[in-house]
């Protein structure tokens, strides 16, 4: 039995609000917590089978073309087994949902760090020093630039409506900017991994990945087998923020060379190679306009952007994506443009768009505020529009207005516009800043199975993926809430393709859309146990194991006489296109910017979020706790350096990339409002792994310019810029 | 080269490469893949075990120097249904979320918390002559070696400081 659901419609049912059990949307501890904070929880590089060989790889340390590779000392090297190069080795990951094998460039080198040759050896030792000794030719070859320059403005991604010009020239106040933000990684702590193992035509990977449906039909596809001859396994993920969405050259070369050898072979990434040869969030340019009126209110909004990525790949950062719909005025234009380059692959980085796209938005805004000397926040009220302005449809709910409020009174928000640099504490200038946080919101197919025991256990099974995000967590209580038993009686299994194929991991639409799959597969079980019971699914009640039905109640050990099992199937439909979905919130953040040396510190930091029902308020804080440092980093501190000369990143470790600390982030609060999407999904629930980083940058940015009067508009606020702006 | 390794209060003999650090013997040899390795340079702390009562990164410590020092990694300070108090703060508290960083930082915090009571001061620490006070800056401030990209660090603050019983959390347990 399956249910299944396209959302072409909205689901008004709110079923949720009718289940007994009381575990959902309670702040449940993450069922595999134990397991986590004692060690036993085997990522992708811990389970390693008998006589495992080691790969290491050899990166390209120029472009060009490799003429031969000359590995004969790494051959003779005691311990090696072999060294696998050749078409089939990929050039870098896959894109999110991408779903085939990514370019297999050969010969071909088109960034410094390509991984071009894999030494495999009985220990990890041996692999990596033979590595060392492997010598490459490489010619020069005809590539693109390794600074972007030409930039392609494809037609499809320039948008204008109305007269922006005029708008302009009209406005009682405006801006126009042009600011910058570098490239970032996402540097999720566990490497890239793999361990790759045949038997026979069947080939099992245990890796570190984040959609393992997309991700079967890559590794299929770039080994040029059949998809159902590959099982992965991805239990546990030590996170991904983008850089996991697709196969990465750790998976490709580590079952290639356990084809070659007849052995299991497991390959990492060193963090160096996790910099060079995985995703890179795009560098952008962007310019702002903004045209308003004498009271702040907009009449045009102009949105540029300038982004690069490698040749071939189909990802470009949406930077403008939330643009058309986040404020009001008519007159608008959006315009989108891309440099090929020789560089490390651009990819998704935690919120792709928005995150970079809002908060030079949210800067921009509040430069809006200072011209116009409306309080920042009271700005943004005035210009939340009635419906999405650019397509005419109506929002699906909106709670930016409520955010703003909710956060403003939280942090305690001083509405008198302070003069810049007005508040000073020994060394230390003291400022506030805030920023409108704004993200997209999706659905995506995606499938579970459940299976109800008489003894009042259940099990999940979905290939979904737990990247830190706390899909254990929410399936294991909306399965315990639909089911009316304790959560502790639910087993939830993630991560293997063997089981139902999931939305995955990423752009936010994890928890709504496997969610959706786990409620669908309940609602089959629960209409068994209705039919058994001779009533009706909506008129049953299961609570502590016991099913209640008219005015009878009945243990469910008595109801059922073996297991009850149902899949659940969700679809997105025609509620995508009908109406705006996305969701909303607010940051609030006091920063110190030490007067002498620059240096700015984020003292106090809040966010309001409303992503639709919340299912586990503990694990959703987590998760905008965890964008909101993200944020903090873009501000202060994150940022990829290319060499001008040869495009190589420079700071590619974990010394050089400067992620915040536990000292650079205090102790920062989360409200989560109460709110139902019915055009999300039948659970109401919509996305939050990435609100929390969208636009989280600019609170921190504008508390600096509140903070000394010094605008950075060259992210990160580095101690440098703030200190030539100060006097 | 043949090493006798004090773990957990078992004795290993481990047989290695003398290029193996003591990261890699934990992980590749000896099947404790509790300790992590994050980025194999002493840069993200996700390594931290601790080594004669002090943490210490084992991705840079090479595991044939181990010989005669009494090691401690994650898989010994607590297991399911009889976790430490760290341990079970860490999972009350969220104090992670990917979990990759999280052996470290409880390998770590329970290193330090001796430390501020050995009277160790810190660059937070006010008088470098008295004994430091139990407080979340000293704590954020000594855990600042052991990154977090999921960001834990407010419920990791707050793991800790509810264990060592710092100001609120001390008054909140009783």
């Amino acid at each position: 039995m399956t249910i299944h659901q396209k959302m072409d419609a909205p689901d008004r049912r709110n079923r949720l609000d009718d289940m007994a059990q009381g575990v959902l949307s309670t702040p449940l501890d993450r069922p595999e917590g134990p397991l986590k904070v004692s060690g036993r929880a085997p990522y992708a590089h811990e389970v390693q089978p008998e006589g495992m060989l080691h790969g290491f790889f050899v990166r390209a340390p120029r472009i060009g073309r490799l003429v031969s590779i000359d590995d004969s000392i790494a051959r003779g090297t005691a311990g090696v087994e072999t060294v696998i190069s050749g078409p089939k080795l990929i050039r870098n990951p896959a894109q999110g949902t991408a779903n085939s094998a990514p370019v297999q460039p050969d010969a071909d080198i088109y960034y410094i760090g390509q991984p071009v040759a894999l030494v495999v050896a009985d220990t990890f030792e041996t692999a990596r020093a033979a590595a060392m000794n492997v010598r490459l030719d490489i010619a020069e070859a005809d590539r693109q630039p390794v600074n972007p320059t030409d930039y392609d403005s494809p037609e499809d991604q320039q948008s204008t409506q109305g007269d922006l010009d005029g708008a302009m020239a009209e406005a009682a106040f405006t801006v126009d900017r042009t600011y910058t933000t570098p490239a970032h990684n996402s540097a999720a702590m566990e490497p890239h991994a793999a361990i790759a193992q045949w038997d026979g035509d069947k080939l099992t990977v245990r890796s570190s990945l984040q959609m393992l449906k997309y991700n079967r039909n890559e590794i299929a596809d770039s080994l040029g087998i059949d998809p159902a001859n590959v099982r992965l396994l991805s239990p546990y993920v030590g996170g991904g923020f983008g850089s996991k969405l697709g196969i990465a050259p750790d998976a490709v070369g580590a079952a290639l060379a356990a084809k070659e050898t007849g052995r299991p072979v497991g390959v990492v990434l060193s963090r160096q190679q996790v910099f060079e040869a995985t995703m890179r969030r795009s560098e952008t340019k962007q310019r702002i306009r903004l045209a308003a009126d004498a009271d702040g209110v907009l009449s045009g909004i102009g949105h540029d952007a300038w982004v690069s990525n490698l040749p071939d790949e189909a990802f470009s950062e949406p930077v403008t994506q939330a643009t058309p719909f986040t404020y009001g005025g008519v007159h608008r234009q959006i315009g989108h443009h891309i440099a090929r380059v020789s560089r490390t692959c651009a990819g998704s980085v935690r919120a792709p768009g928005e995150a970079v796209g809002i908060t030079i938005f949210e800067i921009a805004m509040d430069e809006l505020a200072r011209a116009t000397g409306v309080d920042p926040v009271e700005l943004r009220r005035r210009n939340i529009p009635e419906q999405d302005p650019t397509s005419d449809i109506p929002f699906s709910s909106h709670k930016l207005a409520e955010a703003l409020d909710d956060g403003a009174r939280t942090f305690g928000w001083d509405d008198t516009l302070p003069e810049p640099g007005g508040r000073r504490e020994g060394e230390w200038l003291i400022g506030q800043g805030m920023a409108s946080a704004v993200r997209v919101n999706a659905l995506m197919e995606s499938k579970a199975r459940v299976t109800l025991q008489p003894d009042g256990t259940a099990l999940v099974e979905t290939d979904m993926t737990d990247i830190g995000t706390g899909t254990y967590a929410i399936l294991t209580q909306l399965a315990a809430e639909m089911l009316g038993i304790d959560a502790a009686n639910v087993k939830t299994m993630l991560g293997d393709t063997d089981l139902p194929p999931a939305s995955g991991s990423g752009g936010s639409w994890g928890a709504a859309s496997s969610g959706a799959s786990v409620f669908l597969a309940c609602q089959g079980v629960r209409q068994k146990i209705a039919a058994a019971l001779e009533t009706t699914e909506e008129d049953l009640t299961l609570k502590d194991g016991r099913a209640i039905a008219g005015n009878r109640s009945i243990p469910l050990s008595e109801v059922l006489d073996g297991p009850v099992e149902s899949e659940g199937h969700i679809e997105p439909g025609d509620t995508g296109d009908a109406v705006r979905q996305a969701t909303w919130g607010a940051y609030f953040c006091e920063v110190a910017v030490n007067a002498v040396t620059g240096e700015t510190r984020v003292r106090r930091m809040h966010g309001t979020f409303a992503a639709g029902r919340i299912m586990n308020p503990k694990t959703a804080r987590s998760q905008c706790l965890g964008g909101m440092t993200f944020g903090i980093g873009m501000a202060l501190t994150e940022e990829l350096m290319h060499d001008s000369r040869d495009g190589h990143i420079v700071n590619r470790d974990l010394a050089e990339y400067h992620l915040p600390v536990n000292l650079d982030v205090p102790q920062i609060t989360v409200n989560l409002l109460e709110e139902r999407d019915p055009w999300a999904n039948p659970m109401q629930v919509k996305g939050i792994g990435e609100l929390g980083i969208c636009g989280a940058a600019a609170a921190v940015v504008n508390g600096i310019f509140q903070a000394t009067g010094v605008r950075v508009r060259d992210l990160p606020a580095t101690l440098d810029k703030v200190l030539a702006g100060l006097d | 080269m043949k090493t006798t390794l004090t773990i957990n209060g078992a004795s290993y003999e481990l047989e290695a490469d003398s290029r193996t650090s003591l990261l890699d013997a934990l992980r590749n040899h000896l099947g404790l893949t509790g300790s992590k390795k994050g980025c194999d340079h002493g840069q993200c702390g996700s390594c931290t075990v601790i080594a004669d009562g002090r943490r210490i990164n084992s991705c840079l410590t090479l595991a044939c120097m181990m010989d005669g020092v009494e090691i401690t990694t994650i898989e010994g300070l607590g297991e399911p249904g009889a976790l430490s108090p760290l341990q079970d703060a860490f999972v009350r508290h969220d104090g992670y979320q990917c979990g990759y960083c999280t052996p470290g930082q409880i390998c770590a915090a329970t290193a330090m918390l001796d430390e501020i009571k050995a009277g160790w001061p810190s660059v937070v620490t006010d008088d470098l002559t008295a004994s430091p006070e139990l407080s979340e800056a000293e704590i954020s401030e000594r855990m600042s070696g052991n990154l977090c990209r999921c960001a834990a660090y407010p419920n990791i603050v707050d793991a800790i400081s509810e264990v060592a019983g710092v100001n609120g959390w001390k008054e909140a347990a009783e």
